[in-house]
């Protein structure tokens, strides 16, 4: 058995489509079945809401007198693109204030555009024949505005892998605070109710579809950039009249030490015309499975810990290592709901009516890497092979010694191995000098704790790991920990002229 | 009831919360501390109705005392329920409820602060600014 969309829309218009939410397909189709709720079910419809980066919105401001070309642009102080001609622009929500820095930004200027509050324009140009002006400033409201289009290249991702954080501090990210040692895990999306994760095929939801967007009529564009559903990670880019949005439904916001970011209520009506949508709608929140990803690691490959679903995600604690840890969602499981159940009264109101995809989005996707067609600098690049080293029983005046004839501040320091087991700085020989006590040996006066780089790792890596311990210098170890270089703060000055600079 | 208490060492390296434990025998429960060479600064908890001698007793050892009403406070328009908050929160303080709304425990927060830093929306503060 199929249905037509002009079938369910005929219901939608008369006030008797039966219409319900994501998250209430799986009991749905578990008392009735398959058949009889392709028979019962006419839309299904989905929510999501949580912190979109890639979003933004399109501009203009109607011509003023004598007239500009705006060139460079700022809303609130917040920098928009002045590549559209004329008074067209592009804000981006996550490009930050030039004076309120991370506490402000693009997507702020949305939200209080969207809230009826006075955003001030700022532009410069440099003056032409037929557009003499050179510099403007005034305040608006939305209402000023002849458009306020928002179009967000990558929204509504299908899922999200989780976060935790096995290093020995406080990691500040897009996926929230993780706490050290695996303190906590964050997470995002709305699982049974996310709109892709309904439909994985992509079969319903494509170009042309209309959408609930930022509590606007909204529609789907096509693909989102970074669209990946061949490995479940799907985007949507997508479309919306600013001027019919509402502020329940668009908020900006800032994670600490990452940035401002658009919280948005996206949500996507699904017409059941067959048992593949009935199939598809039924998923539930232990169907969904993402990796927990280490943030610890600073790497575009972040190892996963496990796999997890959104049902363990959701209940507050997941198992890890025999450890329970405790669970934060970034994205609001409440307004998904809430953007599914206004999405549904939409369509029982008959004031949404569904269309098929006019275009179908490839579901086949996969996203590459960037290609790098120059690498940046390594450690091996630029660290010092010469490597002036004490074992760890010799005396501290032979530790001096090294040190005045190695020209060196950093003596690593080897056990009878050859193995690293610490580090003695000129600042740890004089202090033993200077208040002579018990300690003869390195041993006694070196630092065990050596924070060590590898030959491989980014410098910029490497240059993170001198600015947080505040330290000038560090060994290059091998996977046994053999040091095999140094790497000091003076090497840095290699990449000064060098061809990394190019 | 919860007392924030600040000493300098100008008065001296007295122990000022043992002191009092043994003066008034009452239970002084140290919630959150921070004690470094020149000063110190306590989060703690006592029977609301022992306030006003523990109160008096740290004061007279030069201790600056103050009372605070409040632990965090959520502001509901800022709010969206994400539940950020949650999980960094070490004495589990917020909770989401069967529809997904966010709770304050009040009572247990210790005024840490780290809760402000995780939430997106600037929507925790609290009233005793200290």
């Amino acid at each position: 058995m199929k249905k037509s969309i002009n079938l369910i829309n005929e219901r939608v218009r008369d006030g008797n489509a039966r219409v319900v939410t994501a998250d209430e397909m799986p009991g749905i189709v578990a008392e009735l079945g398959e058949q009889e709720t392709l028979r019962e079910v006419d839309v299904v419809t989905t929510g999501t809401f949580g912190a979109m980066c890639s979003s933004g919105a399109f501009f203009n401001f109607g011509h003023a007198e004598p007239p500009i070309r705006m060139e460079r642009i700022w809303l609130n102080d917040v920098e928009a693109y002045g590549g559209l001609a004329a008074v067209d622009t592009y804000i981006g929500a996550t490009q930050q204030s030039t004076t309120r820095e991370d506490q402000y930004g693009g997507a702020h200027v949305i939200e209080d555009f969207i809230a009826g509050k006075s955003v001030e324009l700022r532009a410069m140009s440099r003056g032409t024949d037929c557009y003499p002006r050179r510099t403007i400033t005034t305040d608006l409201l939305l209402e000023h505005l002849n458009q306020a289009i928002m179009c967000n290249p990558r929204n509504a991702y299908q899922r999200y892998n989780a976060a935790i954080n096995t290093t020995d501090r406080v990691l500040h990210t897009y996926m929230g605070m993780l706490l050290p040692n695996s303190g906590n895990i964050t997470f995002s999306g709305a699982g049974v109710l996310n709109p892709l994760s309904n439909d994985p095929k992509l079969r319903m939801i494509g170009c042309g579809v209309p959408i609930f967007l930022g509590g606007a009529q909204g529609m789907v564009v096509g693909e989102g950039t970074q669209h990946s559903s061949a490995g479940g990670f799907g985007t949507l880019m997508v479309t919306g009249n600013m001027k019919e949005m509402s502020q329940d439904y668009v908020r900006a916001a800032t994670m600490q030490g990452y940035g401002v970011t658009l919280y948005i209520g996206v949500g996507i009506p699904i017409p059941v015309v067959d048992l593949d949508v009935v199939r598809s709608t039924a998923v539930r929140d232990e169907d969904i499975a993402v990796d927990l990803l280490d943030y610890g690691i600073p790497s575009r490959n972040r190892p996963a810990i496990r796999k997890v679903n959104y049902a363990e995600l959701r209940s507050g604690i997941v198992e890890v290592n025999g450890e329970e840890i405790r669970t934060s969602s970034l994205s609001s499981y409440r307004k998904a709901k809430d953007v599914a159940e206004t999405l549904k009264s939409w369509v029982e109101q008959g004031r949404m009516t569904l269309v098929l995809p006019t275009r179908p989005i490839n579901p086949e996707s996969k996203v590459k890497p960037m290609h790098e067609s120059v690498h940046g600098p390594r450690v091996l690049d630029i660290m010092d092979k010469r490597v002036v080293s004490i074992g760890e029983t010799e005396e501290i005046r032979a530790a001096a010694q090294k040190l005045l004839k190695g020209e060196t501040n950093h003596l690593p320091v080897i056990n009878s191995n050859g193995l690293l087991v610490g580090i003695v700085t000129t600042y740890d020989i004089s202090k033993a000098v200077a208040n002579p006590g018990k300690a003869t040996l390195v041993r006694d006066i070196m630092k065990k704790k050596v924070v060590t780089t590898t030959q491989d790792e980014p410098v910029d890596i490497a240059v993170q790991k001198l600015e947080r311990h505040n330290i000038s210098a560090m060994p290059v170890v091998d996977r046994d920990m053999h040091v095999i270089a140094m790497l000091t703060a003076i090497d840095l000055g290699k990449l000064i002229g060098g061809r990394w600079l190019k | 009831m919860k007392l924030l208490v600040n000493f300098s060492r100008k008065a001296g390296q007295k122990p000022i919360i043992a002191q009092v434990v043994k003066e008034t025998g009452v239970l002084i429960n140290v919630e959150r501390a921070i004690i470094d060479s020149s000063e110190g600064e306590a989060l703690i908890d006592i029977p609301d109705e022992s306030c006003k001698i523990v109160k008096e007793k740290m004061a007279n050892l030069g201790a600056t005392v103050r009372v605070l009403e409040h632990g965090i406070i959520l502001d509901e328009t800022e709010c969206v329920d994400c539940g950020a908050c949650v999980s960094v929160c070490p004495h589990e303080v917020f909770y989401l409820d069967d529809q997904w709304v966010i709770h304050v425990r009040e009572g247990r927060c210790v005024l840490c602060g780290r809760c402000m830093d995780a939430c997106p929306h600037h929507a925790l503060y609290h009233k005793d600014d200290f």
